[in-house]
């Protein structure tokens, strides 16, 4: 199986650090991986994105043409990724800040509150973590407890009383999925 | 075998290079290869190396020459805009014969251009990059494994040549990350200097003085380094091309592309086997020297050939070339910083099949 996951949204939410914990994840389970930053003008307050492919197949080319898994956190994301998502893919939509609703009826939508979530968690910066959480409970491309894994390794030492915060956001994501 | 760890491919040429006994690091910031010096600038001092970060990238180069002139190994890195002020000092390294590492991670051009990855300095590396009769070693990853792995290729070709050499990446091949297996650190960098007995070491008053220069104010002395300088070319495309061939065995197309496209266009060319059509890649991975002769003997096979490529054609030449216009070369490209997708490079296969 080949997970093409695009992460898109706002600078600053934190999107390149959600994709680089779901590489991790995948390097830690010795799968096939690649890890694409969108990088520019574009990362300061504008839209920004990665690329994520977690494959048991050695990863071709790192740039996703029709991602099967589409993660947006802004309505402009919505609006730019919606159409090229595989047919069958899963798009999952951060409903409080986005609040239009998926035009596609040939994909799964998980519409998850991941801003609001992470508000009443006093961690609004965690929404992505949340989303994260649910993607991996959701489709299981890696294991839960590699996600676990893989946050602790990525979690620089200057910012690991994050570390527990980041932890129970990624749970909430998951208990959100799994009810 | 060490373990397999997830960098940046601009990150992994750094701490190839540090593992390779680099201790040298001249370089001026610039998007899409900044992680380079950003790495450098944190671990040289760590392990005795030298960060420096130039006034321009004209310093940084010139830098690099008289480090190398010492026999060390030493490196600078930039991208596009940053590389044409580096000619100069590219010119002046070769016509030292003194190698050296320059990595280039190529953006949109010319001018100032972009920031988006491109492959539009190939003529512009491949042919020379300065003035005079000259040539440097070009080397093309495309994976981040890669990218370590010929940043120990290069100094060491480098040095076997008496050369400087370059690894031509592009812009998302500095940007992405996957899993990488670093070199193993077994260099001493201190031992480096007494293997190169032109290296201006010191006499200790033991020996006759080496001396590093470019200049020869003798037109038959001049001419005699140039011609040495040629026939180590010669040698150096007779024993180094280095290519990697994909499904060529009963291929009816070629097709030839380096870097970031290479990866898209075997993307395409799996969709393509799909569909039944016969179609593989050759994928150059020294430019400079270029493997004509790989190239030459799919001629003999194949219908025709497409260059896939981030410039205007300037692979498609030496395709051309290589072949002797045996058979049709066509191209699928972009540029500016635009990439083609798989879609774009799998309809201009099912048009070259027909």
């Amino acid at each position: 199986m080949t997970y093409e996951t695009i992460m898109a949204g706002f600078g600053g939410q934190g999107l390149l650090f959600s994709g680089k914990v779901l590489a991790h994840a995948a390097l830690i389970e010795n799968k096939e991986l690649s890890w694409l930053p969108s990088y520019g003008p574009e990362m300061r307050g504008g839209t920004c994105n990665c690329s994520v492919i977690v494959s048991d197949d050695p990863v071709g080319s790192p740039i996703i043409a029709h991602p099967n898994v589409l993660m947006v956190m802004n309505e402009p994301s919505l609006d730019k990724f919606e159409d090229t998502v595989a047919p069958g893919g899963t798009i999952f939509v951060d409903s409080s800040l986005i609040e239009r609703k998926v035009r596609r009826t040939d994909v799964t939508v998980v519409y998850i509150p991941a801003t609001q979530m992470a508000k009443d968690m006093e961690a609004v910066s965690l929404a992505n973590m949340i989303i994260l959480g649910a993607i991996v409970q959701k489709l299981g491309c890696v294991k839960p407890e590699t996600l676990t894994a893989a946050i602790k390794e990525t979690i620089s030492a200057r910012k690991a009383a994050l570390l527990d915060l980041n932890l129970k956001a990624v749970a909430l994501g998951e208990n959100f999925i799994a009810g | 075998m060490s373990e397999k760890v997830l960098m940046k491919g601009n990150e992994a040429i750094a701490e190839a290079a540090i593992r390779c006994g680099c201790r040298h690091y001249f370089g001026y910031p610039i998007t899409p290869q900044t992680e380079i010096a950003a790495y450098m600038s944190k671990r040289m001092p760590k392990i005795d190396g030298t960060f420096l970060q130039a006034e321009s990238e004209i310093a940084a180069i010139n830098m690099v020459y008289g480090c190398a002139a010492t026999g060390r190994r030493a490196m600078t890195s930039s991208s596009s805009p940053g590389i044409s002020l580096k000619a100069e000092g590219m010119s002046y390294l070769a016509g030292a014969d003194l190698p050296a590492l320059i990595v280039n991670v190529q953006r949109g051009g010319p001018g100032l251009g972009g920031i988006q990855p491109s492959q539009s300095d190939y003529f512009f590396m491949t042919r020379g990059p300065g003035h005079g009769d000259f040539h440097i070693i070009v080397l093309a990853p495309a994976t981040v494994q890669e990218m370590a792995d010929m940043t120990r290729l290069a100094f060491e070709l480098g040095e076997k040549y008496r050369m400087p050499a370059m690894l031509l990446a592009d812009g998302t091949m500095g940007q992405m990350m996957e899993p990488v297996v670093l070199p193993e650190d077994t260099v001493d960098p201190a031992t480096i200097p007494a293997t190169k007995p032109w290296a201006t070491t010191g006499t200790e008053m033991k020996r006759a003085h080496n001396i590093v220069n470019s200049l020869y104010l003798k037109p038959d002395e001049l001419e005699k380094t140039n011609y040495e300088r040629f026939a180590r070319y010669a040698k150096l495309e007779a024993e180094e091309c280095r290519w990697e061939e994909y499904l060529m065995d009963d291929a009816e197309v070629c097709v030839v592309s380096v870097g970031i496209t290479a990866r898209v266009a075997k993307n395409a060319i799996v969709a393509a086997r799909k569909e039944g059509i016969k179609v593989g890649m050759i994928r150059p991975i020294t430019l400079f020297p270029f493997p004509k002769a790989a190239l030459a003997k799919a001629a003999a096979k194949v219908k025709g050939f497409l260059t896939v490529e981030l410039n205007m054609g300037q692979m498609n030449e030496d395709v051309k070339l290589a072949i002797n216009c045996a058979k049709p070369v066509n191209m699928c490209n972009r540029v500016g910083g635009m990439i083609p997708s798989a879609d774009e490079v799998l309809a201009a296969i099912r048009k070259e099949a027909k």
